[in-house]
């Protein structure tokens, strides 16, 4: 049976994990590899590396770290940030990276999800979503340029209609980041992610809220998706992946025990 | 020890190398048809397309170097796909190695490509592994039948086989080397394989 995936998820910024609470106010973490081999040894099942700068910045900053993580640990990662071209995916995946991430810039040219898709395979592209739920018009925004307060803004598309338009450009992965929910956790957005996992034939992954062990299982169970990022939680210590996997485990969400300390290769 | 992995311009290179090495090995990436025939180990990557990959390897002209090899080889997910005879995916025929055929995952309903971590079960006697029920990273949509070659299965809808072998050549449908300390312990098995 597949297992559902917990992970961890680091948002980077000039080389150093970061976290801010609904995308503002970032407060430093610690370093990258470290911070990566912990978790890997720590039973996640895949890690995520958000370069939060980069998209809205326009520019590349140097990813070197990429190659550094993908040296040190023995469990699937992906790069999201600023990857705009067939070049930068190719560095990206050169340098170790399972899959790659992109968010704003297939908003801007959805053509590249193609592009990308056709070049290195269905299997490492993933799209990133960051929906907004709209209380007026009860509806969900897709928002881009989300990682800067300033250049954040609402995209033409309503969240379904994205994913829908995503997932026929031959996207492999969804990861929904439910920015309403991001940073404050209060639990995923059961609802939004219940109604999206419908539209949804390829991976969901639920992104923002997760504040305590039960909104992991709350997403598995309820919404159905197939695995769950969280970053705050796990940072601060307010409880462990094994917390979360132990918890799993007795509520029976098929997980991937967390394997014991290997005797020296 | 001379470990090749071949140069199949796949994007998964990098990891199976620094897989290897973290197991204390050093590696040579290379599509020299010489180099690869000399070597004690060789590795097979792939990730990408079955028809985009084999076009690369006949371009390259490694298709009968590949064929002759006597050493242990090991194919990782496509590069398992392309020891078959044939693969859906472009409807290309392979290196004919293993005489299975590569499909399509069958849409149940789950999600797909099968993306994530899932267990496998022995089939036959199973050199690499040492122990059961442990979890894999998988990421594929497309998959080799079970058959008399199968060493292991798993199951994501339907049954396919996650492992397969004949004589020297080795298939794993799965990521070794981003399958934690099993995938470790499974390299490990392979890059000390004696063969009789």
């Amino acid at each position: 049976m597949l297992a559902k995936r917990v992970i961890p998820c680091l948002d980077v910024r000039d080389g150093q994990v970061v976290k801010g609470v609904k995308f503002r106010n970032h407060e430093i973490i610690g370093d990258i590899e470290p911070l990566a081999k912990r978790y890997a040894e720590s039973g996640a099942d895949e890690l995520v590396f958000y370069d939060i700068t980069a998209s809205a910045d326009g520019r590349t900053v140097d990813k070197s770290w990429v190659e550094r993580v993908a040296r040190e640990i023995n469990i699937p990662f992906t790069v999201a940030g600023g990857i705009r071209s067939v070049e930068h995916a190719q560095t990206m995946l050169s340098m170790g990276a399972d899959k790659i991430s992109i968010n704003s810039p297939a908003l801007l040219n959805p053509d590249l999800i193609n592009t990308l898709v056709e070049e290195f395979g269905q299997q490492c592209i993933v799209i990133g979503i960051d929906s907004f739920y709209n209380e007026q018009s009860d509806q969900y925004e897709v928002h881009q340029f989300t990682g800067d307060e300033s250049k954040s803004r609402k995209s033409a598309w309503q969240t379904k209609d994205w994913l829908q338009e995503v997932i026929a450009r031959g996207a492999g992965e969804i990861v929904l980041n439910c920015m309403n929910q991001d940073g404050v956790r209060k639990g995923y957005d059961i609802a939004q992610l219940s109604a999206l996992r419908e539209y949804c034939s390829v991976p969901l992954i639920a992104s923002g809220g997760a504040g305590e062990i039960q909104h992991f299982i709350d997403a598995f169970q309820q919404a159905k998706v197939d695995g769950a990022l969280a970053a705050s939680v796990f940072h601060k210590n307010i409880f462990s992946i094994a917390d979360v996997k132990t918890a799993m485990a007795a509520n029976n969400v098929v997980v991937r025990a967390i394997e014991a300390p290997q005797e020296t290769l | 020890m001379k470990v090749v992995i071949v140069d199949t311009e796949c994007a998964n290179l990098t990891s199976v190398r620094f897989a290897v090495e973290r197991l204390g090995y050093s590696v040579l990436i290379t599509d020299d048809a010489d180099q690869i025939k000399a070597a004690d180990r060789v590795i097979l990557p792939g990730v990408g397309t079955a028809a985009a990959a084999m076009r690369n390897l006949q371009r390259k002209q490694l298709v009968e170097p590949l064929r002759q090899l006597t050493q242990p080889v090991l194919g990782i997910c496509l590069g398992m796909q392309l020891l078959t005879s044939h693969s859906e995916e472009g409807d290309v025929d392979c290196l004919n190695l293993i005489p299975a055929k590569t499909k399509r995952l069958r849409d149940t309903g789950l999600p797909l490509p099968h993306m994530g971590w899932n267990t496998l079960q022995p089939t036959a006697e199973n050199p690499l592994i040492n122990d059961t029920g442990n979890y894999c990273y998988f990421v594929h949509s497309f998959a080799v039948a079970v058959d008399e070659y199968t060493i292991s299965s798993s199951e994501y809808g339907e049954r396919f086989a996650s492992m397969i072998r004949h004589n020297n050549y080795f298939g794993a449908q799965f990521h070794p080397e981003r399958s934690g300390k099993f995938g470790e312990a499974l390299l490990k098995r392979f890059l000390e394989l004696e063969l009789c």
